[in-house]
């Protein structure tokens, strides 16, 4: 029998994903699901969708043959560059359809979670464009580490709210968007960041993404002649970025499927953000996943230099992935993931974000062939980043 | 026939009471639970505390974080409660979200709640129909009851289905809100309570979130079966500690 990758009807990937929340939100979960699906196929919401990406975003976004680094590894190493959107990364995608999709359902109030500060901005510029009032939960930490993201927030109209509870990070400021969206459950949106949460979230985020793979295929059909890489490579932290990278060949065997983890400090060295080592099925914000937790049950820490893959769960899709062995899942610590930054700026004249730095530390862990065609999604660029590779790299 | 039951028998109003278990000391359970019968407490919810406790304010959270730097596990829990039942009789329920008896083993944990002797669970982010597809037949082999909340946003025809799967009584959630958010009843929620009063459901409800005082215990009661107070007596534990319960508990009843 074919194997389903994709979704079935009743919101699971093979055995992760529902939608486990409390009685409170389920109207507002319940008004989502009915209506997502519907709404995302009317040719207006469609046409507003594309005309964003386009005249906003910048999209389509290049798909570039890095010819040095192809020598380098002896293969042929395309980059997807999200970076190049507006906002500096992917996450504009998903805030760009949820905006759409929000206010076709009446909302007048947006809330979302983040953690560097990426999905913060990137939600905070759609609520600009469309004048609707933002709310952004970061965790108190985060604030403090993160500042030039949280100026650009305020700068675009947005409330950033400190997420006090917990450890006060990522997984806290989550926490705090749901306790909101509890407390204001008729006039408000939850813009969720990454391809996690209740159904129809995964489903929702991981459709809006998955424009980075559906133009892969035709830009690699036109500089290629063939549509299909042989592998196609994201790094994972909640996993939208690559949700969509790989949502156009997940049905597609051929093309091989490849996540790069956080391995932060070492697997095993008690601050690392690999999920898919440590982890155990679970739930976590709502939806049954792999996530990091202690033998009680009790959901853990995690670590990253990446701010941006620093959450203790990987989306649904990546733990069907996973668990079914279509996807090959390593992970990059911190000193491979710098040193794969720093060596595609010098290379190719890219600095990229430290998430998609995980990504490029792949050819520390995985051979390729000369004529393999390994498509990696460059999420997002490396401005945010700077004081890091500043401090790391003594700049 | 279950302690749950039994009590929602009686012919009075009832009242309810939640803590944090290993707050505000980690080997308070047992003491909490016997004063707070003594006081002249119903029923008594005991919270399983969770590092990430979605459906709660910030009272409840701040108890159970305390709780799990205390050592607060679910081994610990039912070790502690190992003999209640030689010195309490009132219903016990243990409130706790999914994620901590999924670890434990959902039968395990069913079969050691028996054991102890609870009478009930009340699992915030276990949907109704999960439960009733792959949960219930669990449950009712080891003589548990699960409680379901119905909030102000839940349509009619939920609430019917609600009160179909639910054996023992419906947790009603008097607004839109985490726990402890919002003190007091408008008219929003009197309408609320004489909506679902005039539903004629088949179990009896029982109304949390908003009740911290005689006057919205009143309120609360004059349409449903009885109360649940949960932050206000977590705020109360944390301000006087556990000598004074029945001065609390007092002071609601206005006795």
């Amino acid at each position: 029998m074919k194997k389903i990758y994709n979704i079935n009807n009743k919101g699971y990937y093979g055995e992760f994903g529902g939608a486990f929340i409390p009685e409170m939100l389920y109207p507002n979960v319940e008004e989502l699901r009915q209506n997502y699906l519907k709404i995302m196929e009317e040719p207006s919401f469609q046409e507003e969708f594309s005309q964003l990406l386009k005249d906003y975003v910048g999209r389509p976004s290049p798909l570039y043959f890095a010819k040095r680094l192809s020598k380098k590894y002896n293969t042929k190493v395309y980059l997807k560059r999200e970076d190049l959107n507006h906002t500096g990364a992917h996450k504009v995608n998903n805030t760009i359809g949820q905006i759409l999709m929000a206010k076709r359902l009446g909302k007048n109030r947006i809330i979302a979670e983040t953690g560097a500060g990426q999905h913060g901005v990137a939600t905070a510029t759609v609520c600009a464009l469309m004048g609707i009032e933002c709310i952004v939960y970061m965790g108190k930490i985060d604030i403090a580490r993160q500042a030039p993201n949280v100026a650009r927030m305020k700068m675009l109209g947005a409330e950033v709210r400190p997420a006090l509870s917990g450890s006060r990070t990522l997984k806290d400021a989550t926490n705090e968007a749901i306790r909101d969206w509890i407390n204001n459950p008729v006039d408000t949106h939850y813009i969720i960041g990454s391809a996690i949460g209740p159904h129809p979230y995964p489903d929702m985020v991981t459709k809006f993404q998955s424009v980075i793979s559906e133009e892969i295929k035709w830009q690699l059909k036109e500089k290629e002649g063939k549509e299909n890489p042989d592998y196609v490579v994201a790094c994972i932290g909640g996993g939208s970025n690559a949700a969509g990278t790989y949502y156009h060949f997940l049905d597609n065997e051929d093309v091989g499927i490849i996540a790069v983890e956080a391995a932060g400090k070492g697997i095993h060295s008690g601050e690392s953000a690999a999920t898919s080592a440590l982890g155990k099925e679970g739930i976590i914000h709502g939806c049954k996943t792999l996530l990091m937790q202690t033998k009680d049950g009790q959901i853990t820490e995690p670590y990253s230099i990446s701010a941006g893959l620093d959450y203790p769960g990987v989306g649904p899709l990546h733990s069907h992935l996973y668990k079914s062995g279509r996807g090959e899942f390593y992970s990059a610590t911190d000193d491979e993931a710098m040193t794969a930054g720093l060596e595609l700026a010098q290379l190719e004249g890219i600095i990229p974000a430290i998430e998609t730095s995980h990504a490029l530390a792949i050819f520390e862990h995985r051979k390729f062939q000369s004529d393999d065609i390994v498509v990696i999604s460059l999420s997002g660029r490396g401005d945010k980043d700077l004081q890091n590779y500043i401090d790391y790299f003594k700049l | 026939m279950n302690r749950i039951n039994q009590k929602l028998k009686e012919d009075k109003k009832l009242l309810s009471i939640y803590f944090t278990a290993g707050y505000p000391s980690i080997n308070d359970t047992v003491s909490i639970i016997q004063n707070l019968e003594k006081s002249g407490v119903d029923m008594i919810e005991i919270g399983l505390p969770f590092s990430d406790p979605l459906a709660d304010g910030p009272t409840i959270q701040a108890s159970s974080t305390a709780a799990l730097k205390n050592g607060m596990t679910s081994k610990l829990l039912f070790k502690q409660l190992k003999d209640i039942r030689q010195t309490v009789s009132i219903p016990l329920i243990i409130m706790g979200y999914f994620n901590p008896m999924l670890q434990y083993g959902v039968e395990a944990f069913c079969k050691k709640c028996q054991e102890v002797g609870i009478d009930g669970l009340i699992i915030p982010d276990l949907p109704v129909d999960v439960y009733h597809s792959e949960y219930k037949k669990t449950f009712e082999k080891y003589g548990l009851i699960n409680v379901f909340l119905i909030t102000p946003q839940t349509s009619d025809e939920r609430i019917r289905y609600i009160d179909s799967v639910s054996d023992g009584f419906i947790y009603m959630v008097s607004s839109a809100s985490t726990t402890g958010a919002k003190v007091g009843f408008g008219n929003t929620q009197t309408k609320y309570f004489e909506r679902i009063a005039n539903m004629n459901l088949k179990n009896p409800q029982i109304v949390g979130f908003g009740i911290s005082n005689n006057k919205t215990l009143t309120q609360a009661t004059k349409y449903a079966k009885g109360a649940i107070i949960g932050s206000a007596f977590v705020k109360h534990l944390t301000k006087k500690g556990k000598s004074s319960i029945q001065e609390f508990i007092n002071t609601i009843l206005k006795s």
